[in-house]
């Protein structure tokens, strides 16, 4: 057997989760004054734990790499939660989600997991409503709804193009009331060094104060991760510059397992890379997909002088212009999953029908909703017979309120009006499915260490669907963990505070202060982005979009290269015990390139093609992806050993008892 | 102060990628970089924060500086580069600023008291119109950056407070606790040592989310209502 136990509850699906908290073991709430948990990353999962948390009576400190919890990336998150509300009466349930995020998923991810997912997922909506988040409204004064890739219902709950920021400030707001109650001791401008265990159980973390430079002790019952995920090892990706694997690391390196590193979500409509000097890709929204229609180019010489400034795309004829998502997958069109999106850009791409100077890019074109919405709104305004221009500029303006925001972002980088031309996207990572392997409890393999959110790898499987992050941000951290937790920490009800001076606590600090004395002893003359960027062309060359056998071994040693070279050389300026961001920054990076490394290897031992991993020798005569689940069905978990590529592989074989698994198919 | 020269700077660059590249050159040269503020590079987080010729997140409208791109300057151009100015804002290195301020201010009072309980009345319970929501909305997507305060002569944080205050009274929900709140928040702006508001405008101007002053005069009438009724 597995030294994996995902300890899903017995019994019927739909009654697991309820099940489950009837029987764990509960902490009486004058104990729960007693112990301290430490929760790491304050973005929608790490927020919404915190206040859940301190709201039930623990006392919780929360740390966070920014000046403030509000400024967590959960913030850029744009186009909306999904929630089974069914309000839009379309057919939506429960089980409709949770079905839907099993096969976006690719069937790699675990059912029960997922169901307890879209079961909590209409409370979100209620708690964020009563939390006063101003979602969007139709005229009749109820919550709007919009659709989103790889389902047939309308069940995105959205505030224009900024839910994200909307939610996290709702988390934000709720962490506030706490911290003002004196529940919650928030640390800002700190980062987790290193986690600390005792007696083989999670027991606090050593913390760098980012300002001072100082290094922290602080002990707690129980750790909860919830740092987000680990898209910047890729260099350019939408994720913030400060986005970092290194309290998730940190938790692999003391034992927690670190499952399906190799799923990275490459999100299809990014503003495409404009040179050398780019320091990070910025996402149109999925939400447009709903309205924008995605083309190239049908001809490869009309590419060519698209490419070459001689043609504009506006000039191009309607029958010259190739709509590949709405021929090849007619039933989903543009609103295909990301995945399969992303990976047919790349493939029009390659083959030369590119449309910016460097070759990589599509068009995403709203002239065609600018105009429908113009025409109805025209005769909803009872004009009769409207002209050209009446009807666009009509269109225009109600395609600037569903979308102004991302309209303006669009043009401020790219300096082209969207409302003219048709936008240019290309794929960019922008999630990772992977991360800490977790138990139906969101318990990591250390006793005590849980992990929520991104950082963990429970519930997309091999692709993350449109508006599920947020959904799962929230319910880890509002509806989940405070409850799963509760259970591990009724036995600590007598073990009182623990000391930070124990010879554990000790050991750590050395650790912590040895490798940041060897980052700064490097005299080499490369600076840290020298090696970010580096490692960042090896994984999105070989580690991106499509990946095969050779490309994956030589990625491995060329990282584990550039990782020798990084300690020996890179050049550190300032000091240690001082605020110094290029320290922070090459703390991060000497994580991505160890984790790097196990990504490839993990992309390596996949010999399949699912969701987002694209394996080039697995795939059928029309280049749709090939999974194998005789072989594969499995969630690989990985386990420390030293270096990356002595990591130890443990399989979490996956059972599907309430779905039937299928090839997925969106034609 | 402190003078740069930059060749190499292409007009697609962001400002904070022009800054990358003087840091990296710094590094090369074994000097230490100048530290910014920075995070999201999208316009949504909050965390940059640079007087920029003397505008905050310089001279474009409706943006952050990590919006802003150097085809909004000319070559050869000199380029003043200060933290944001604030007595509530200390510096804690080069062009960074603690702005911790502005969370004490909401730990006094922005949010609405209701617990995680999963169990809250169902979303469509108390229908809102549309017109309140969306300017609940628009107050709410205040991002927090403290260009309000680095605009103000007086340095006043009337406009960042005012748009918490207003999102939450604009909604039924928020209005059970709203004179509380109201008040709670204004004694805690005050303590922290913004000034007051003389109704320049200049925070509306130079807000990167175009925040609106209509949410001062909307604080300033629940203050006074809430000072009114005890």
């Amino acid at each position: 057997m597995s030294v994996l136990d995902s300890k899903v509850p017995s019994g019927p699906l739909a009654e697991k989760w309820t099940k489950h908290k009837n029987e764990i073991d509960l902490v009486n709430p004058a104990n729960k004054r007693n112990i301290d948990i430490i929760v790491v990353g304050t973005g929608l999962a790490g927020g919404s734990a915190a206040a859940t948390l301190a709201e039930l009576g623990y006392n919780v400190k929360t740390f966070c790499y920014q000046d403030s919890p509000r400024r967590a990336h959960s913030i850029a998150a744009q186009g909306g939660v999904n929630a089974a509300k069914n309000y839009q009466g379309d057919g939506d349930s429960v089980y409709r989600l949770f079905y839907d995020t099993i096969k976006g998923g690719d069937y790699r991810s675990r059912e029960a997991n997922v169901y307890r997912l879209a079961e909590v997922s209409s409370n979100i909506i209620d708690q964020c409503v009563a939390q006063g988040v101003p979602f969007a409204r139709e005229y009749g004064g109820l919550l709007d709804n919009r659709s989103f890739g790889g389902v047939l219902v309308s069940r995105t709950f959205y505030a224009k193009g900024q839910t994200g920021q909307q939610l996290l400030l709702g988390a934000y707001a709720a962490m506030n009331r706490q911290i003002q109650r004196g529940k919650i001791k928030s640390y800002t401008r700190h980062e987790m060094l290193d986690l600390v265990l005792v007696d083989g159980k999670a027991r606090g973390i050593i913390a760098r104060d980012l300002v001072t430079g100082e290094i922290e002790r602080h002990s707690g019952h129980a750790v909860v991760i919830a740092t987000g995920g680990y898209g910047n090892l890729f260099f350019l990706s939408t994720y913030c510059m400060g986005a970092n694997v290194m309290a998730s690391w940190k938790a692999h390196k003391k034992g927690a397992f670190f499952a399906n590193p190799c799923f990275t979500q490459i999100h299809p409509t990014c503003i495409p890379v404009s040179g050398d000097h780019q320091s990070k890709l910025t996402l149109m929204s999925e939400s447009l997909r709903n309205d924008g229609r995605i083309w190239v180019p049908k001809r490869l010489e009309d590419a060519q002088a698209i490419r070459e400034g001689k043609l504009k795309p506006t000039q191009l004829k309607e029958e010259d212009r190739d709509y590949y998502l709405e021929r090849r997958y007619p039933a989903f069109g543009n609103l295909v999953p990301r995945d399969v999106a992303s990976r047919a850009a790349k493939e029009r791409c390659d083959a030369g029908h590119g449309v910016n100077k460097t070759g990589e890019a599509v068009y995403l074109d709203f002239e065609a909703a600018i105009m429908r919405y113009g025409k109805e709104k025209a005769y909803t305004s009872g004009i009769k017979d409207p002209d050209k221009a009446t009807i666009r500029q009509l269109g225009e303006e109600i395609i600037e309120a569903k979308y102004g925001n991302l309209f303006q972002m669009y043009e401020k980088i790219v300096d082209q009006n969207p409302y003219k031309t048709p936008m240019m996207i290309y794929p960019a990572v922008h999630y990772t499915m992977g991360g800490l392997w977790v138990d139906y409890n969101l318990q990591t393999t250390i006793p005590g260490c849980y992990s929520a959110g991104e950082a963990n790898f429970s519930d997309h499987g091999a692709n993350r669907l449109g508006a599920s992050a947020l959904m799962q941000g929230l319910a880890d951290g509002y509806f989940v963990l405070p409850y799963t937790i509760g259970d591990y920490l009724s036995d600590d009800i007598r073990t009182g505070p623990i000391p930070t001076d124990s010879a554990e606590f000790d050991e750590a600090e050395k650790n912590v202060r040895d490798r940041i004395e060897k980052l700064m002893s490097g005299k080499g003359e490369h600076s840290v982005d020298y090696y970010h960027k580096k490692l960042g062309k090896i994984m999105w060359n070989k580690c991106g979009m499509s990946r095969n056998a050779k490309d994956l071994e030589s990625a491995i040693t060329e990282i584990a290269e550039l990782r020798k070279d990084f300690w020996e050389n890179v050049n550190i300026p300032g000091s240690s015990d001082s605020k110094n961001q290029e320290l922070e920054k090459a703390g991060r990076v000497a994580d991505f390139l160890e984790l790097g490394e196990l990504f490839a290897k993990d992309a390596l031992q996949r010999e399949e093609s699912c969701g987002g991993h694209f394996r080039e020798e697995y795939q059928t005569p029309e280049g749709e992806a090939l999974r194998d689940d005789e072989n594969f069905k499995y969630a690989a978990a990985w386990e420390y050993k030293g270096e990356p590529k002595d990591a130890v592989l443990h399989k979490e074989e996956l059972k599907y008892e309430n779905i039937e698994v299928k090839t997925r198919s969106y034609k | 102060m402190v003078d740069y020269d930059l060749n190499g700077v292409e007009e697609d660059m962001s400002f904070l990628e022009m800054l990358d590249v003087l840091n990296e050159e710094l590094v090369a040269k074994g000097e230490e970089p100048v530290e910014f503020d920075h995070d999201c590079r999208e316009g949504i987080c909050g965390t940059c924060s640079l007087m920029i010729n003397g505008q905050p997140h310089g001279p474009d409208s409706r943006i952050t500086v990590c919006q802003l791109h150097m085809r909004s300057f000319n070559d050869g151009d000199s380029i003043v580069i200060e933290p944001f100015r604030a007595k509530a804002f200390p510096v804690i290195k080069d062009l960074i600023v603690d702005r911790t301020a502005f969370d004490r201010i909401q730990q006094a009072g922005g949010y609405i008291s209701v617990n995680t309980s999963g169990r809250p009345v169902d979303a469509n319970a108390i229908p809102i119109e549309k017109d309140m929501a969306d300017k609940s909305f628009n107050a709410a997507t205040c991002i927090g950056c403290g260009a309000c305060v680095a605009a103000c002569k007086n340095a006043s944080a009337m406009l960042f407070t005012s748009a918490k205050v207003s999102q939450f009274a604009l909604l039924p929900q928020g209005q059970v606790e709203a004179a509380e709140r109201v008040q709670n928040m204004v004694r805690q702006m005050d303590l922290e040592g913004f000034g007051n508001c003389t109704n320049t405008g200049a925070c509306e101007v130079e807000c990167p989310k175009g925040i609106s002053l209509e949410n001062i005069a909307r604080m300033n009438r629940e203050y006074l209502s809430a000072s009114v009724k005890g």
